[in-house]
């Protein structure tokens, strides 16, 4: 007990508390979209657009996130065009740019020496390291979410479960998907520098998995997913602290292993 | 000005006018040069072969698509303007995703909403279970969507059309998945909807027999109207031969749909 208070009072544990809170917030609820929308590979494809960014950032000396903030947005906006005009699925519309964005990437990183420290970090993470500034972009994130939320769940979940009854009641079905695409993009370039683009990748999936292997309702499931998610965040972090393993990787075992349970208790609930 | 003049002339007693109407996708015309007026309260059967045009239609009155050319009204106004409540619309192809969790008697409750509820409860819920009711599926209510077969599923979809008590019920072959006896209750229940409302009724089907006997007006559509007119008129030889060209079927199908009770 007294140990964790100790943890508890060291400043920068406070600092990825609260960004495992958040980004475990942000992360989960936008996954329950991705993942009834089978849009699980968009965390991926966009985090390694962002990645694609991150890179020439680095290579011309800039704040990486002033270049991966709109190159990602402008990838999720493209996606969902490519899907809404084309006949590709969006696992292809997305596979195209993620493999664009990480041979860019690549590319850029490979002009500039000294490179793979820095892309390590923005790949894994560091939530033990997180910046006041980061963290305080992302709660303003989560605050945008909350507010948008209270109207925009309700037309996301109509349209998620059938579109044309969506459009039948005068939903703007095509103008709702973007700002989806746009609100997850968002999510991620936020977090990236929190957590790593593996680690929001994660969020934005397994979270949502679990909790729709429980539920019986989207609303269910998409609290759930939340609480799925923030759960992992605060647990993972302090497995992590004591046992002095990597964070990112920790947080994301403690989510495997909660929908690990989920599946255990939808088969023994049959 | 104009739009003023158009509707000094839109008689109110009619729920739908549409003149020289012709819809296209593309270079395909899917619909064309159509005038139909169908009144408030009238029951109108829709049939007609395959990729004739009747969900384009159905869909061009519910304000999802515009026409290229002609006009459409609905209770005198562009249907696009009418707020989404006047209509009650059980679509044809079920673009659902039938693994969503969710309960039959949310799918209901989205009619009142007109949006995904969050919670069914309360009025929501009454109201709700009312409709499911009178549709034969109040024992469904709470059965995950993604148990149910094709058939239970249409008649949620049905129940959640009613719900809000529709100034137009919009159903587009409704009796998809539909064993007889299914098929029957579904024409029992529109039949009383008919009966007991002044809700205009448009149903796509291609029961012919339900067709003959049920509804006022039968409308036969292949891109033309081919005509709108009494069932005994409508199901006529030249009208279905216009319509699906080969007489000898038809003619079966219809000496079926007359005679047979
Ligand atoms: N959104 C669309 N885009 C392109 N073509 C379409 C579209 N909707 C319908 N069509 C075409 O219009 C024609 C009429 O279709 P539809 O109204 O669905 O016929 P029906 O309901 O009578 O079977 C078909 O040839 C169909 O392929
Ligand atoms: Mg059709």
């Amino acid at each position: 007990m007294q140990e964790i208070i100790n943890i508890l009072q060291m400043p920068f544990i406070q600092r990825a508390l609260i960004a495992g809170i958040v980004v475990g917030f942000l992360g989960s609820f936008y996954a329950a979209f991705v993942v009834q929308r089978r849009m699980s590979f968009l965390g991926d494809g966009l985090a390694h657009s962002a990645f694609g960014g991150i890179a020439l950032g680095l290579l011309i000396g800039t704040e990486p996130m002033w270049i991966a903030l709109p190159a990602t947005v402008i990838v999720a906006l493209a996606i969902t065009w490519l899907k809404e005009k084309t006949e590709l699925g969006s696992d292809t519309a997305i596979g195209i740019f993620f493999a664009v964005s990480m041979a860019l990437g690549i590319i850029f990183l490979s002009l500039k020496k000294n490179y793979s420290v820095d892309a390590f970090t923005y790949l894994f993470g560091s939530i033990l390291m997180v910046q006041a500034a980061d963290l305080y972009a992302s709660i303003i994130l989560a605050v945008v979410t909350i507010l948008i939320s209270a109207r925009y769940w309700h037309r996301w979940a109509y349209a998620t479960f059938d579109t044309e009854l969506a459009k039948s009641d005068r939903h703007n079905v095509r103008f709702d998907d973007y700002l989806l695409s746009v609100m997850i993009a968002l999510t991620i370039v936020f977090s990236i520098k929190l957590v790593g683009i593996v680690l929001i990748a994660a969020y934005l999936v397994i979270p949502a998995a679990a909790s729709r292997l429980i539920s019986r309702t989207f609303y269910s499931m998409t609290v759930l997913s939340i609480i799925f998610g923030i759960t992992a965040s605060v647990a993972g972090l302090f497995l992590s602290v004591i046992f002095d393993l990597p964070s990112g990787a920790v947080i994301i075992l403690t989510q495997a292993f909660i929908f690990f349970l989920a599946l255990i208790y939808s088969r023994l609930r049959k | 000005m104009h739009v003023t003049l158009q509707r000094d002339l839109t008689d109110l007693s009619n729920s739908v006018e549409i003149s020289s109407l012709t819809v296209q996708f593309g270079s395909h015309t899917a619909l064309m040069d159509i005038n139909l007026t169908i009144k408030s309260g009238e029951f109108i059967s829709v049939i007609g072969p395959n990729g004739g045009g009747k969900s384009t239609l159905v869909r061009l009155i519910l304000g999802l698509i515009q026409p290229n050319i002609g006009t459409i009204y609905v209770f005198g106004s562009k249907p696009s303007d009418l707020p989404s409540d006047a209509f009650g619309y059980v679509p044809q192809i079920k673009t659902a995703d039938r693994s969503f969790p969710a309960l039959p008697i949310e799918l209901v409750a989205s009619g009142l909403s007109a949006t995904w509820p969050r919670k069914v409860k309360g009025e929501l819920k009454e109201k709700a279970l009312d409709a499911l009711k009178t549709v034969g599926a109040e024992h469904l209510a709470d059965r995950p969507l993604s148990r149910l077969s094709g058939g239970e599923l249409q008649r949620i979809y049905l129940a959640r059309s009613i719900v809000r008590n529709p100034k137009i019920l919009i159903l587009d072959e409704p009796a998809t998945g539909f064993d007889s006896t299914a098929e029957m209750d579904l024409n029992k229940t529109i039949e009383n909807i008919h009966k007991v409302s002044d809700t205009t009724i448009i149903m796509v089907t291609h029961d012919w027999e339900s067709a003959f006997h049920h509804s006022d007006r039968v409308a036969v559509l292949n891109k033309n109207l081919i005509c709108c007119d009494t069932p005994d008129s409508a199901f006529s030889e030249d009208a279905l031969r216009v319509a699906f060209g080969h007489i000898g079927h038809t003619h079966e199908m219809l000496f079926g749909a007359k005679h047979h009770h």
